[in-house]
């Protein structure tokens, strides 16, 4: 089936070329120029400089773990992240809370809880299926090591990383 | 010590210095001007971490080539696979010979070898560029380099013809294909594409400058198709063709055939100037029998020259799509060919205008 491909008629500057060239070329040398000027500011040079303080607040960073305004460790080892960590980077192992403790209602706490940060996916399932607000995803994304072992985050370097997080529900408090 | 010695001696010295010092090291340094020239055109910066505005770059590239692991294909041409590379870079190291890259300097006269062929040699050298090409894409044992070699050697045919029948022009005015007699005619009647400079009021002159601009555009443009540099650069379209005929190298062949094109770039630029631009000369600068300070100006010039004529080689690169095959062809056995040849007519014509 004939199709007739409409072409358009071109003026003699535009069927010789070199006028559309030159043109062309005066855009890239102000491109050129705008860049060596100073005018354009598009490139972030990381890392002297980073978008840190810009980051949204639904940002996916590093998982750590949190202490209330009491200072208890919020996570009561119930294994669900670990459950449902996509690459089973989670690995928890539960203890028992002594009944001499102020929180001995609670009953398990974790003894060893290590997340190994070579498998983490950012993901945020922890964050999400946590019935304790016990864990929550960090703004920080550049997390290196040297070694394997370095990159396994334990129970201490996470509470270190999570600090105390206010606002959350103190539901194994004593009622008022 | 003999006039014989003495200029053996200074031939290899400047042997040396030109092609060793001068042209390995620009053709490393063009290679980091256009990957910073062209980020600035693209609107971001190009590689300034290593050294002081990345200026060191090309000892890590370097470092990187020599340190890679140079690995030959089993299914590869033995014999040709080790050759092609040597033939791309050969003969445009070898075409600086006879380009003047300076006037004189301490009685010793700028060029390697002042041959009184100088622009055939030009010509004829660079020609067997083609084989280089040729060869890699052949003896590759595969389809991607076939097509690029194929598509390659066609087209740096193609434009050869344009490319001699395009500087006739110029021969006519000065009667020598001595390049250093082109560039003294340059210095006393004016730079080619200005042959009015110092003339002003001569309308004869003015005339000469339409078939020596035609000339000179058409040159530039077979320059750019024989080096294979965009818009030119279907053998080597990534986009099309992965890598072309260097698609099969790694490691130091690959340098090797990387640094030769930026070669053949820098020997193109050099007769561009010295046929064109007027050599080592700049109005107001005197040659290097008067003291060698002027015989270094003069040499600084020069490179000076190539040097701006690479940062449009680079830009050009960076503005124009590329051509398709058969329009490529087409431009170079229909457009440029007759326009080349009638140029010479033309340039015949203004010339028997002139004399009475």
């Amino acid at each position: 089936m004939a199709l007739a491909v409409p072409r358009p008629k071109l003026s003699w500057s535009e069927r010789l070329y070199l006028p559309a060239i030159v043109s062309g070329m005066a855009i890239t040398f102000n491109h050129f120029r705008n860049m060596l000027l100073g005018r354009t500011k598009v490139t972030v040079e990381y890392p002297e400089q980073k978008l840190d303080a810009q980051m949204p607040d639904y940002y996916r960073g590093a998982p750590a773990l949190v202490r209330d305004e009491d200072g208890r460790v919020r996570c009561v080892a119930c294994q669900l992240c670990e459950f449902i960590c996509p690459p089973r980077a989670i690995k928890i192992e539960p203890g028992e809370i002594p009944s001499s403790d102020r929180f001995a209602k609670v009953e398990k706490f974790p003894r060893e809880f290590d997340i190994d940060m070579i498998r983490c996916i950012f993901c945020g399932m922890c964050e999400e299926v946590c019935p304790e607000q016990a864990i929550f995803l960090r703004k920080d994304y550049a997390i290196t090591g040297l070694t394997r072992a370095e990159m396994v985050h334990n129970k201490e370097k996470l509470l270190e990383i999570g600090g105390v997080m206010h606002g959350v529900v103190l539901k194994w408090n004593q009622k008022k | 010590m003999g006039p014989t010695t003495f200029f053996i001696f200074t031939s290899v010295l400047k042997i040396i210095a030109i092609v060793f010092l001068v042209i390995l090291s620009m053709v490393s340094y063009a290679v980091y001007a256009e990957r910073r020239v062209s980020a600035l055109i693209q609107d971001r910066l190009g590689p300034n971490r290593v050294g002081p505005a990345g200026l060191f770059q090309p000892i890590a590239d370097a470092a990187k080539f020599l340190l890679k692991e140079d690995l030959t294909p089993a299914h590869v041409n033995k014999f040709y696979y080790w050759l092609a590379p040597c033939l791309a870079m050969v003969p445009a190291i070898t075409t600086i010979a006879v380009v003047p890259f300076g006037s004189t300097l301490f009685g010793v006269p700028m060029v390697i070898a002042d041959i009184n062929v100088g622009v055939l040699f030009v010509f004829a050298i660079a020609s067997l560029g083609v084989y280089g090409i040729v060869l890699a894409g052949w003896a590759s044992n595969s389809k991607y380099p076939f097509l690029g070699g194929v598509r390659s050697s066609s087209q740096m045919i193609s434009y050869e013809l344009s490319l001699g029948l395009a500087v006739i022009p110029i021969f006519l005015l000065t009667a020598s294909l001595r390049l250093t007699e082109v560039v003294r005619y340059q210095i006393d009647h004016g730079w080619m594409i200005a042959p009015f400079a110092g003339d002003w009021l001569n309308p004869v002159k003015w005339l000469l400058a339409i078939p020596l601009w035609i000339s000179f555009v058409v040159f530039a443009i077979a320059i750019f198709a024989e080096t294979n540099r965009l818009p030119f650069d279907l053998p080597e379209a990534e986009t099309e063709l992965v890598g072309g005929y260097h698609t099969e190298y790694s490691s130091m062949k690959f340098a090797l055939f990387f640094l030769g094109e930026y070669a053949a770039m820098i020997t193109g630029s050099a007769i561009i100037v010295t046929l064109f631009l007027g050599g080592w000369h700049f109005p107001g600068i005197p040659d290097g029998s008067h003291g060698w300070i002027f015989g270094l100006i003069n040499i600084a010039v020069f490179f000076a020259k190539v040097a701006v004529l690479l940062f449009v080689f680079i830009w050009v690169r960076f503005t124009l799509p590329r051509f398709r095959y058969d329009q490529l062809m087409r431009l170079g056995w229909i457009f440029f060919f007759e326009i080349a040849l009638v140029n010479i007519f033309l340039m015949a014509g203004i010339i028997s205008l002139s004399s009475p």
